[in-house]
């Protein structure tokens, strides 16, 4: 290879034909080495907090609170409290633990596949996406803990010889969710961490403060950038990236199967794995763009996460919307040309029962808002990508209530149909879980640096070797 | 005297004239030499005859231990251990089985990268004479490193000290152990 294998490109503008030469660079011109590392260190370290952040992390504290409330009341009462039962045996449990998970999948996609295909853009952005790919996970595993009722029993789902003699269901889908979610999370976060590495030496070397050489250095682990320790590094990063992008594709697939494996009219199509894994990226770069439009004017990071990468960003959102406006065209013609009266009976319910406006809204915010990322001038206003990047999360929500939901309560026998409506538990434990995912967002933006700075340097000029050969 | 010093550093700004000093000192028949930079250099392989890691057999070799064992598990559970008939279905039935071998192949690869990566890089490690050095706190920001260590044949003090001065580096300074 001639190239660096996690440094694709190392022009500034790394322009690819014709379609990003008129785009803005992925870095401003004239940054150095010196200014690139003390400008995203200088948030961490030195620089004062902003007002914003105090009342962000707030807010998102106080809505932590309510999470806990909400988890102390089902301790004490049991899942009763929420709105589900026969014959919507699932409901704010799956869709938010769906919607959840698919949010972290645009973490790991831009962070381990925009590697491998050397778009030099993802740089700025890969750090906190994955941060976001951690959180998004730990707020998506509440979920099934929590209605298991009895959460502190967790460890039963895995294999492990015990006194009942019993091992879990290898041929469930819900134990392949097991292994799939928490390998999902475990390579996240080494994926993560050993992206720090190089960084947190960074801060130990220019913490001001004895407590940030001390914490910050066990972090980095003795880390010094040594020759031969990068070329390794190297080879692991790379070989996580490689391992990441097959993983990303089958924990949605399997959290797919969950619902595909069944024989409920509108969840058996064999449409569900490419369908939920276009839906997360589609998600998941939503909340990215959510993340980084305030980020970037707040901490002025403007000059790194620039027009260019928004634009990428919507582009992506505009694909993935269209795979998933695809997902609903091919789940209705199979509605029709399955020849199944329950598959049809469940279509005609979606579009005029009960639940018919929130089908409805769906489509227009999965579908039909997302249109306006076709012209350019869209995409170069910020404000209209955090209102479709909102509309965008809405819809994705929207379209795990009426699969799980519509689905459930009308299935094969109109003696058990019955309608679902959510509690204030339900809201309050969904309100809460945002709340724990910006709070740990914000002490993220705090404590680590957002942006990769080592990675950021080899994007500049400077860093090509020119070197005079004697 | 020799024993308290670790070796000699030369600080360069540029990543162009660390990589020419690397190549100069390994001419001169220096081989106990190592570079420090703020980001991954590859020249910096070939000048210093770094040689090709072992980590990928490591990941290959845990990609296929932890799928292995993620089979077996569910074979000898599923089919030994706790066999249950639904249905008159046939207890090996393999088809299921593949998702969670699938996710265990990928965690012993991935698990094995990481500490495969760690464990060759010696980290963690709370000691190293480097750091001794006031300005290599800068090999983390913008300034380029080479040591050449005393353990090397030809290291000597005086000598070394002249030839790293001679490839025109910013500072050299002496490493003590």
């Amino acid at each position: 290879m001639a190239e660096r294998p996690n440094t694709p490109g190392n022009t500034p503008t790394g322009s690819r034909g014709s379609i990003s030469s008129h785009l803005p660079p992925v870095v401003q011109p004239g940054h150095t080495m010196a200014s690139v590392t003390d400008k995203i260190s200088e948030v961490v370290l030195t620089r004062r907090t902003p007002r914003g952040w105090f009342i962000g992390l707030a807010i998102s504290l106080g809505l932590t609170v309510v999470l806990f409330v909400t988890i102390l009341q089902l301790l004490l009462k049991g899942v009763g409290i929420w709105g589900n039962n026969v014959p919507v045996g699932w409901a704010f449990d799956i869709i938010n633990f769906v919607w959840w998970i698919g949010i972290g999948h645009a973490g790991t996609l831009i962070s381990a596949i925009l590697l491998l295909l050397r778009q030099d853009w993802r740089t700025s952005i890969n750090r906190f996406a994955e941060a976001m790919t951690l959180f998004a996970v730990a707020c998506a595993g509440l979920y099934p803990l929590l209605h298991m009722g009895r959460p502190w029993l967790a460890y039963w789902l895995f294999p492990y010889p015990n006194t009942m003699g019993m091992w879990p269901q290898f041929r469930s889908p819900l134990v392949w969710d097991v292994f799939a979610v928490s390998t999902y999370l475990l390579i996240s976060m080494m994926f993560w961490f050993i992206g720090l590495i190089p960084d947190l030496a960074t801060l130990r070397d220019r913490s001001p403060s004895k407590v940030g050489r001390v914490v910050y250095g066990l972090l980095a682990m003795g880390w010094r950038g040594s020759a031969r320790h990068w070329h390794r590094y190297e080879m692991a990063y790379l070989l996580l990236a490689g391992l990441s992008t097959p993983l990303v594709v089958s924990v949605h697939t399997i959290v797919s199967f969950d619902f595909a494996v069944s024989v409920i009219p509108g969840w058996h199509a064999t449409v569900f794995p490419p369908y939920f894994v276009a839906g997360a990226v589609y998600a998941g770069f939503a909340m990215v763009l959510i993340l980084a439009i305030p980020m970037r004017r707040v901490y002025g990071l403007q000059d790194f996460v620039t027009m260019r990468h928004l634009d990428h960003m919507a582009r992506i959102m505009l694909a993935t919307g269209l795979f998933v406006a695809y997902g609903y065209m091919v789940e209705t013609f199979m509605a029709w040309y399955s020849g199944s009266i329950f598959e049809s009976a469940l279509m005609t319910n979606r579009f005029t029962g009960p639940y018919a406006l929130w089908y409805w809204s769906l489509i227009v915010f999965n579908v039909l808002v997302p249109q306006a990322l076709w012209f350019t001038r869209v995409r170069g206003n910020t404000i209209a990508l955090f209102v479709i990047a909102i509309a965008v999360s809405i819809g994705m929500w929207l379209e795990r209530f009426i699969i799980i939901v519509v689905s459930l309560h009308r299935d094969f026998l109109p003696s058990s149909w019955d309608m679902y409506h959510p509690t204030v538990w339900d809201w309050g434990m969904y309100v809460g879980s945002i709340g724990l995912f910006f709070s740990l967002l914000f002490l993220f933006l705090r404590f680590l640096p957002m942006i990769s700075i080592f990675e950021m340097r080899t994007l500049l000029p400077e860093s090509e070797v020119k070197e005079e050969r004697s | 005297m020799s024993e308290r010093v670790y070796g000699l550093m030369a600080e360069f700004s540029d990543p162009g004239a660390l990589v020419t000093a690397a190549r100069k000192a390994r001419e001169a028949g220096y081989v106990r030499l190592d570079a420090y930079t703020p980001y991954p250099i590859e020249e910096l392989d070939e000048a210093l005859h770094i040689r090709h890691t072992r980590l990928p057999l490591i990941v290959l070799i845990g990609g296929i231990v932890g799928g292995l064992a993620g089979f077996a598990l569910q074979y000898w559970t599923s089919v030994i251990d706790y066999p249950i008939n639904v249905g008159g279905r046939p207890l090996f039935s393999w088809p299921s089985f593949i998702p969670v071998t699938f996710e265990c192949t990928i965690l012993g690869a991935g698990l094995s990268a990481v500490l495969g990566m760690l464990g060759l890089n010696g980290l963690p490690q709370p000691y190293h004479p480097v750091f001794n050095v006031p300005r290599f706190a800068l090999a983390s920001r913008d300034r380029f490193f080479l040591c050449v260590e005393a353990t090397d044949p030809k290291f000597d003090i005086d000598d070394t000290w002249s030839f790293l001065s001679r490839l025109q580096p910013r500072q050299v300074s002496q490493v003590d152990a």
